[in-house]
This record gives structure tokens, sequence and C-alpha cells, in this order.
């Protein structure tokens, strides 16, 4: 190696001037990683912290017993019965009313709807009522289903006005999983000849189930947690009855008198629990905060999982 | 001398296109798709070619706005495609697609091929399976994929996608199929593959390609039309478009000049 480059010296110090910036550089991104780390770390710990907290409060009544029994004067005998069977119940009325409605209405803002001043309006409310307060739902469905409708303080009621609040969460969901089908998967549908509705039932829907889905579920788990619109169209704190069951041995099989029948559900045993004085309630309160979050984690888990199934077999 | 006159499949007269905000695509297009014959269309991007093509199976009524002006003949049947009268999918069932970047349905490979015949209403699991297996072969690909018909058509390379994309336009048994730039995501051995394809597909169905690759026109071709900014500029044999052409612009776009 006799003719070497000749480094010079200008270069030299300019190569010192140059690692010392990457190092500045170097220096901001670990500075934004550890703020984020503490963002998130806050957080966590504090959802984790209140849910052990709970977990700790509530352990001595985590057993089938407070799952079967009904609320009593006597903390240590009262259950969880009526509330979770009210909590299931109503959230099926909301699924049943919810869903078709949101979907559908998701699909056809999406794929029919003309695209003018008019569905631009829609899809602004539509997008502002997912941030209205739970309580203005209430409020709604007191004047509306209770008192217009006459359906009364009922599981019905309370279902309908779950679905009408989960309605913009499942739209908007919706819209986003059907716009994630690319143009081009739509184009080779029609070039075949399919029709709209072929199109749609065919291919974007059912590419776009899980993100759906996803909506849908997280639409419900959020409709399971809330307590305010339930409180305000007047639903009971203190219930010692199931309602009538929706199958019964004789014909005709099915009956729907529990759509009408008085409820409670998990977060108002909750708050009804929290309000007695006596401690021995905020034991039970913590078991059911305990079980609401249990919940609303698995149906929240099952959304991520899903999404994630569907994207790992479907990439565009 | 005797000429023989290769009868015509379909024609555009005075063709004119507007897309949605009145830009004028296509300016008076009027030209022939001879029957069993490939015409390439080639020009500059945004020359028209690819709008052209479209207005064959009506895809531009897919979104508001556009306009057709003129006609598409089919022939013997007269049909204008692009009356008020004539519906859409009728036409699409007659004049297939396959599109640029092959677009399979995240569908096994079985149900792509089978989803045109579905659309019409074939349920008879016999013909479904004859059909498939028609078309995959008319495509090239039944050797490749006859013991994997259920695997998910994501899982075949690009080229084998695009020729699964063709079997899929095939098995409907079209009468004329339009190609719109079908190798230019494909590497140079697909393209050779699915070119090879095409010309053997001369011999069932009528062809409109648009191709940006010219030597890919004069290689497959059997007439080629030359656009520019809307305008048909010059038509006619292959051969004598790329060695003698008679207008200039041809001439300058051919041999690089320009474009």
């Amino acid at each position: 190696m006799t003719d070497q480059v000749k480094p010079q010296a200008s270069v030299l110090a300019n190569l010192d001037e140059v690692r010392a910036m990457i190092k500045r550089h170097k220096l901001n991104d670990s500075i934004f990683a550890i703020i984020g780390l503490v963002a998130l770390m806050i957080g966590l710990l504090t959802l984790l912290t209140l849910f052990v907290d709970l977990v700790m409060d509530g352990y001595p009544r985590f057993n089938l017993d407070f799952m079967s029994e009904f609320p009593s004067r006597r903390a240590g005998s009262a259950g969880l019965l009526s509330a979770w069977v009210g909590s299931l119940l109503v959230l099926s009325v909301t699924f049943i009313s919810a869903v078709p409605m949101g979907v559908g209405a998701g699909i056809y803002l999406e794929e029919y709807a003309p695209k003018n001043w008019f569905s631009d309006l829609i899809e602004i409310n539509v997008t502002n009522l997912a941030g209205v307060p739970s309580i203005i739902y209430g409020l709604l469905a007191l004047g509306l289903f209770v008192y217009i409708l006459g359906l009364g303080q009922s599981i019905v009621t309370a279902g309908l006005t779950l679905g009408l609040l989960i309605l913009p969460v499942v739209i908007v969901s919706t819209r986003e999983a059907i716009r994630s089908i690319p143009v081009a998967i739509r184009e080779a549908a029609y070039a075949v000849g399919a029709t709209k509705w072929q199109v749609v039932s065919q291919h974007v829907v059912h590419y776009s189930f899980g993100g759906i889905l996803t909506g849908v579920i997280i639409g419900m788990s959020r409709a399971i947690g809330e307590t305010a619109p339930i409180i305000t169209i007047g639903a009971l704190t203190f219930i010692a009855f199931l309602p009538p069951s929706p199958v019964s041995a004789e014909p005709p099989y099915l009956n729907f008198d529990w759509l009408f029948s008085g409820f409670t559900v998990l977060p108002i045993q909750m708050f009804s629990w929290l309000s007695r004085p006596n401690p021995e309630f905020h034991i039970n309160a913590a078991a059911t905060g305990a079980i609401i979050i249990v919940v609303t984690l698995l149906m929240n888990g099952t959304a991520i999982w899903l999404r994630y199934n569907m994207r790992k077999k479907i990439k565009w | 001398m005797v000429t023989v006159t290769t009868p015509i499949k379909a024609e555009s007269r005075n063709l004119n296109f507007f897309y949605n905000g009145g830009n004028h695509a296509l300016k008076g297009i009027t030209m022939p798709l001879y029957d069993k014959k490939i015409t390439a269309l080639i020009g500059p991007s945004g020359c028209g070619k690819s709008t052209y093509l479209r207005c064959f199976n009506r895809m531009h009524d897919l979104y508001p706005g556009n306009r057709y002006e003129g006609q598409i003949v089919m022939h013997p049947d007269n049909t204008n495609v692009l009356a008020d009268g004539v519906d859409a999918i009728e036409v699409r069932m007659r004049i297939s697609m396959v599109f640029q970047k092959p677009n399979p349905f995240p569908k096994s490979i079985y149900e792509n091929v089978a989803y045109g015949l579905r659309v019409r209403g074939e349920t008879n699991k016999r013909v479904l399976d004859d059909k498939v297996e028609e078309a995959l072969k008319g495509a090239a690909l039944w050797n490749e994929v006859k013991d994997r018909q259920q695997d998910l058509a994501f899982n075949l390379s690009g080229g084998q996608q695009q020729r699964l994309c063709i079997a899929r336009a095939l098995a409907t048994d079209p009468e004329i199929m339009l190609f719109d730039e079908p190798t230019s995501a494909l590497d140079p051995i697909a393209t050779a593959n699915i070119e090879e394809l095409m010309s053997e597909l001369r011999n069932k169905l009528t062809i409109l390609v648009v191709t940006h690759n010219m030597q890919q026109a004069a290689r497959i071709s059997d007439y080629t039309a030359y656009m520019y900014l809307g305008d048909l500029i010059e038509y006619g044999d292959t051969d004598k478009i790329f060695t003698n052409p008679s207008r200039k612009e041809t001439e300058d776009y051919i041999t690089g000049k320009f474009g």
C-alpha cells in the first residue's frame, strides 16, 4: 500500500464535529424515549395499582356464592346474581339493537350514500356523538323510551340506551374497517360482473369482518361499565329477584316478559354497595369492580387478538 | 391479390370521455378491435390509454360524475355498451379485465377463479371444478397449483397471482379481455410468461392491452394505437407503426425522442 490516501486535516476536524453532532442527536433520542417511558409507566402503574387494590380488597368475596346470591342486608351473604344476569340481558339487548343498526349505517354511509355536503354533515355528527357524555344519553332515554314510548324503567330501555351510546363507536369503526379494503379488490369484483350488493356482502364486509367485530366488542366493553345513563333512566339498586326467564319448558318456549322487568347491572350494584356506610359492603364493591375490569379486559383482549389474526391472514 | 378481411369484434365511434370535474380525457376516438387479435395502446403517461380501456367494461361507472359520449359497439349484435339501456354488469360479463397490479381476492385459488361463475349463478360443483381447471390451464397455471387449489391466493408469487387474475377473467368465457399494463409490476421472467400467454389467448378471444413498454407492444400485438393527450394520433398494423409510422409524433415517441 504505497499510495495511501492522506487524510486532510480539515476533513478530520470536520469528522469530529460530525461525531459530536451525532452524539447530541442520539442524546435527544434517549431523552425522548425516557420521557415516553415515564408517561407510559404513570398510566400503566396507576391502573395496575388500582386493579391490585380492588383485588386485594375484594379478595374474600371471590367465590361462587358471590355470583349466585342475591343482594342482602348482610354484606357477607350478599351476591351479584341479579346484577350479572341484569348486565347480561341488558347487553344482549344492546348487542341486538346496536350491531345491525351500526354496521348497516356504516356500510350505507361508506358504500351507498352519495358523497355531498349532507353526508359530510352526517359524518361530523356521528363522530361528535361518540363524544357526547353518557348522561345525556340517559336523559334522552328517560324522555324517549321511558315517558314517550312507555317502555318503563326496564331492561329493554337500558339496553336500547346503551345501544344508542355505542352506536357511533360501531358506525365509525365499521366505516374505518370498510375503508381499509383496497380499491383494487372492489374493482376486481366489479370487473367480473358482480353487483354492488355482491361486492359489499361477499367482499367488503367479508374482508373487513375482523375490524367491524373489533369495533363492536370495544363498544360492548364500554357499555358494560356505563353507570350514569342507567341510573338516569331509573334502574333499581336493590333487586332480589331475577327477570322472568327468556326460555321456558312449555310452548311458546320463548317469552319476552324479561324485557320489561326491573333490573340492576354490575356497575350500579357496585355503586350501591359503595354508598353504604358499612365497610363490609365495600369489600363487595371492590370485588365487583375487579370483576368488571376483568370482563372489560377480556373483551378488549379478544378484540386485539381478532384484529391481529385478521391482519396476519390478509395482507394487502 | 386476395385480402382476407378480419371481422371487427368491437369499435369505438367518436368516443369522448369526461372525468368528474370536466377533464376531457378522450377526444373523439374512433378505432376498431379486430376479432381474435391483440390491439395495443401505447403513449406517454396521462395520454388516456387506460381511460380508454376502462370505457370498454364501464369501470368509470363506479365513480360518480364521469361521463361518456359516443359509442363502443360490439359485434355481431351491434350492442352499444355505453348506451343508457345497457347494464354495466351485462357488459362486464362479456368483457373481462386484468389489472395493472395483481389483485386476487383474499380467498382460495379455486374461489378466485370460480368467483365470476358464482356471480353468474353457477352452483354445480362439477361444472365449477371443470371450468376452474379449464381456466387455470388456459392461464398456464394449472400445473403449478393443481394440488393446492384451496391455498390462499396471496401465497402465490406476483407472476402467478397475475396469471390467476387472468384465469379469473378467463373462466367466464369473455368475448373481449382488457389488459391494463398487466406486466408493469412483474419481473422479466413473469413478464415473458404473461406475454406468451396473451399470444395464446388470441386464439380464443379479442384482446385490448395498454402497455408502457413499446417492445412489448411490438412483440405481442397485431395492431397498435398511439395516443397522446386524449387524441388517437395513429392506428395501424403493429409492423407498420413500428417500422414506418406515417405520423411524425408516432415516430418521435417510438424512437425515444419523446415520452
